[in-house]
C-alpha cells in the first residue's frame, strides 16, 4: 500500500482485489456472505447444473426472513410455495455445510439484523447478500452491498464476484440534531436532497460529528438507506463505539485474535487529505422529522412542510404527477393531519431495540387509535427478547399493540402482512414504491417516533408534540 | 446459467417513458416465490399490466398491440430499488434482449448483463429522439450493434455510441459468464484466501 493519503473505502477495497482485469471489473474477494430463502434457490440450482460445489461454506450464513409468517411460527407454513423456499434453504445449507438459522431458531431474524448482533459483521470486511440493504453492514467500516442471484452463485462457488470499482463520495453532516430527529430522518433528508439516483455509481462514506455521535444501531439505519439514493453502499469509519458494540458478541474475535484485529481496525479511517470524487455537506440543524409523500424514497420532506409543486422538483412532471395521483395527494398539501390506516414498525432499517425504545417512549401512557391496524415486528428473536426484558412489551400491550414474531414482514409484503389497496401506512421500512407493501398500498416512510405518533393519533402527527 | 450470445440486434421497440422504474414494478415481491428460473415473463410489470381482477389494463404499453419488439426503452433511472435478479429474468423471459435508458441503477445493470440482456445507456437527448421516432412510427427499428457499440434509429439514421467494458462485451458476444471465468482461477483465489 502506498503512503499517499487514502480513503477508508480504498483501504478496504484494494485489499480485497484478487485480480484486476484490464478493461473489465476487479475480481473481488468476499469475506462474509449472507443468504436467505428468496434469492438463493436458483443459485444453488446453478451450482448443481454446473456440477460445482461451495468453496468456503464457513464464510456463508443462512437465515430465513423474507418470506416467513410473523405469527404462529411454530406451525407449518401454510403457503406451499413459501414453505418450499424455506425447505430448500434448509436442505441446501445442510448439503453444503452452511450455518442455517431457520424459522424458530433463537438466532433467526432479518439478515441485516442478525449479522451484526451475532458478531459476524466486522470492520474491514467485504460483505454481500442477495438483498440491496446489505449496505447496512457498512456501519462497521465494512464494504457491504447487495448482489443478484448470479452473483450469489459466484460467491458460493468461488468466494469472489466481478465488480468495477465505484467512485467515492463523502457526505458530511455536522452540528447538533434537533429534538425528535433520528438517524432515519438524517437518511431520508439526505436522500430527499440527492434524489433516488443522486449517488448511483458511488460508494458513500458518512462523516462528521452527527455520525461520530451516533449509536451503532443509528449508523446501521443510515447505511441501510444508502441504496435508496442509488449508492452501491455506504460506510462509516469504525471507532470506539464500534469496538464496544462488537466485543463479546457470539462470533466476534476473542483473546489474542481480538487484539490483532483491533489493531488493524484502528487503521481503518480516511487519511487527512485523501480525495473523493464528490463531497457534500449538510447541517444537522436543517433536518426535522421527515416523512415521504410519493412513490420513491427521494420524495420526502420535513413533516411540517407542504408537498412540493411539480415545477419545483427535478425530473419529469408526468412521473411526478403519476406518483402523487397514486398516493391520492395533491401539490401543496400538508402531510400533518392526513389519515393513517396502518402503522408498521420493523424491517432491517428500524427493527432494532433502539427503534422499539423510541416507539415505546411515545406510545407510553396512550392508546392506539381504534381505526389503526399496527404491526409491530422485531428484527430478530434477540430483539424480541430484549423488548420483553426491558418492559417494552408491557408498555406496548398497555397501549393496545400486539408484538409479532421477527421477519421482513410488511417491508416487502411477501408473506401475509400486506397493506390493502388504497390504504395509507406509516412505515419505518425503506421503500414506498407502488405496491411495495401490497398491491395498491400507499406508504409513508418515517422514523419510529413519527410512526408512534401516527399510531396513537390515527393521523400524520409531528412527534415533537409528544417529546 | 448460460444465455444466448448477443451481437447485432435489429428490432422495433416498446416505449416506456416513465422515470425511476423500480424492480418492485418490474416484478412484484409476491411473484418471487419460485425456486426455479421459469415463467417470470408472465408477471413482468404485473400490477401495471393487469388490474386487481387479473384483466389486462388496456392503457399499458405491453397490452397495446401497436408496440412490440425485443428492445425495451425506459425513462431515466431504470431498475432502481431491490436487487432481485428476478427483474432481469422477467424481462429476458418476456422476450426482451436489450433495455435502453438514459440512466440505469447499478445493481440492475449488473444483473442484466449477467443474464444476457444488454443495457444500453444513451444521452437524454438521444433517448428523447428514440421516443419521438417510435411515437411517429411504432414499427420503427432500432439497431443495437454490440461489436461497434452503437445504437441507430433506422428511420432517421441517427446514431449514438454506448459504453461497455471490454470484458463484459467479450462475454456477451460469446455467451460466456463470470462463473466460467472464476472457476478457471480458483487456485489463485485459494492462494489469496489463505493469506487473509
Ligand atoms: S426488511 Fe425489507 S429491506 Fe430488509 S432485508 Fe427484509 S425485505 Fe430486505
Amino acid at each position: 500500500m502506498s503512503n499517499s493519503p487514502t480513503t477508508l473505502f480504498d483501504k478496504v477495497w484494494d485489499s480485497h482485489v484478487v485480480r484486476k482485469i484490464e478493461d473489465g471489473p476487479d475480481v473481488f474477494f468476499i469475506d462474509r456472505h449472507f443468504i436467505h430463502e428468496v434469492t438463493s434457490p436458483v443459485a444453488f440450482l446453478g451450482l448443481e447444473q454446473r456440477g460445482i460445489g461451495v468453496m468456503y461454506p464457513e464464510r456463508t450464513f443462512a437465515t430465513a426472513d423474507h418470506n416467513t409468517p410473523t405469527i404462529n411460527q411454530h406451525l407449518p407454513v401454510e403457503d406451499p410455495l413459501s414453505a418450499n423456499q424455506l425447505q430448500q434453504l434448509a436442505t441446501n445449507s445442510a448439503k453444503y455445510g452452511i450455518s442455517h438459522w431457520g424459522l424458530g431458531d433463537p438466532k433467526n431474524g432479518i439478515v441485516h439484523v442478525v449479522g451484526p448482533e451475532n458478531g459476524i459483521t466486522l470492520p474491514g470486511f467485504t460483505i454481500v447478500c442477495g438483498d440491496s440493504h446489505t449496505s447496512t453492514h457498512g456501519a462497521f467500516g465494512a464494504i457491504a452491498f447487495g448482489i443478484g442471484t448470479s452473483e450469489v452463485e459466484m460467491v458460493l462457488s468461488s468466494q469472489c464476484i466481478m465488480q468495477p470499482k465505484p467512485k467515492k463520495m463523502r457526505i458530511n453532516v455536522n452540528g447538533q440534531l434537533g429534538k425528535g430527529v433520528t438517524p432515519k430522518d438524517v437518511a431520508l433528508y439526505i436522500i430527499s436532497k440527492l434524489t433516488t439516483s443522486g449517488a448511483t455509481g458511488y460508494f458513500v462514506e458518512y462523516a462528521g460529528d452527527v455520525f461520530e455521535n451516533m449509536s451503532m444501531e443509528g449508523r446501521m439505519t443510515v447505511c441501510n438507506l444508502s441504496i435508496e439514493m442509488g449508492a452501491r453502499g455506504g460506510m462509516i469509519a469504525p471507532d470506539q463505539t464500534t469496538f464496544d458494540y462488537i466485543q463479546g458478541r457470539p462470533l466476534a474475535p476473542k483473546g489474542a485474535d481480538w487484539d490483532t484485529q483491533l489493531a488493524y481496525w484502528k487503521t481503518l479511517k480516511t487519511d487527512a487529505g485523501a480525495s473523493f470524487d464528490e463531497e457534500i455537506n449538510f447541517n444537522a440543524s436543517d433536518i426535522e422529522p421527515m416523512i415521504t409523500y410519493g412513490t420513491n424514497p427521494g420524495m420526502g420532506m420535513g413533516i411540517s412542510k407542504h408537498i412540493p409543486k411539480a415545477a419545483d422538483v427535478e425530473g419529469g412532471v408526468a412521473t411526478y404527477e403519476k406518483s402523487l395521483d397514486y398516493m391520492g395527494f395533491a401539490e401543496n398539501d400538508s402531510m400533518i393531519g392526513k389519515k393513517v390506516d396502518y402503522v408498521f414498525i420493523g424491517s432491517c432499517t428500524n427493527g432494532r431495540i433502539e427503534d422499539f425504545r423510541a416507539f415505546a417512549s411515545i406510545v407510553k401512557g396512550h392508546k392506539k387509535a381504534d381505526h389503526v391496524t399496527a404491526w409491530v415486528v422485531p428484527g430478530s428473536h434477540i430483539v424480541e427478547a430484549q423488548i420483553k426484558e426491558e418492559g417494552i412489551l408491557d408498555i406496548l400491550t398497555e397501549a393496545g399493540f400486539v408484538l409479532r414474531q421477527p421477519g421482513c414482514s410488511a417491508c416487502l409484503a411477501m408473506n401475509d402482512d400486506k397493506i390493502p389497496a388504497g390504504k395509507y401506512a406509516v412505515s419505518t421500512s425503506n421503500r414506498n414504491f407502488e405496491g411495495r407493501q401490497g398491491p395498491g398500498s400507499r406508504t409513508l416512510l418515517a422514523s419510529p417516533l413519527v410512526a408512534a405518533a401516527a399510531a396513537i393519533t390515527g393521523v400524520v402527527t409531528d412527534p415533537r408534540e409528544f417529546l | 446459467m448460460a444465455y444466448d450470445s448477443f451481437s447485432v440486434l435489429k428490432s422495433s421497440a416498446v416505449p416506456m417513458p416513465i422515470e425511476n422504474v423500480d424492480t418492485d414494478q418490474i416484478i412484484p415481491a409476491r411473484f418471487l416465490k419460485a425456486t426455479e428460473r421459469k415463467g417470470f415473463g408472465d408477471n413482468l410489470f404485473r400490477d401495471w399490466r393487469y388490474d386487481k381482477n387479473d384483466q389486462p389494463k388496456q392503457d399499458f404499453v405491453l397490452n397495446n398491440p401497436t408496440y412490440s419488439g425485443k428492445i425495451l426503452v425506459g425513462g431515466k433511472n431504470f431498475g432502481s430499488g431491490s436487487s432481485r435478479e428476478h427483474a432481469a429474468w422477467a424481462i429476458y423471459d418476456y422476450g426482451f434482449r436489450c433495455v435502453v435508458s438514459s440512466f440505469f441503477a447499478d445493481i440492475f445493470r449488473g444483473n442484466a448483463i449477467n443474464v444476457g440482456i444488454l443495457p444500453v445507456q444513451v444521452s437524454p437527448e438521444f433517448l428523447h429522439e428514440i421516443f419521438t421516432a417510435i411515437e411517429k412510427d411504432p414499427k420503427t427499428e432500432l439497431v443495437v450493434d454490440l461489436p461497434a457499440q452503437t445504437i441507430t434509429i433506422s428511420a432517421t439514421g441517427a446514431s449514438e455510441s454506448f459504453a461497455i467494458n471490454g470484458y463484459k462485451k467479450h462475454n456477451l458476444l460469446n455467451g460466456f459468464d463470470d462463473i466460467d471465468y472464476l472457476q478457471a482461477m480458483k487456485s489463485e483465489i485459494a492462494d489469496f484466501a489463505s493469506k487473509r
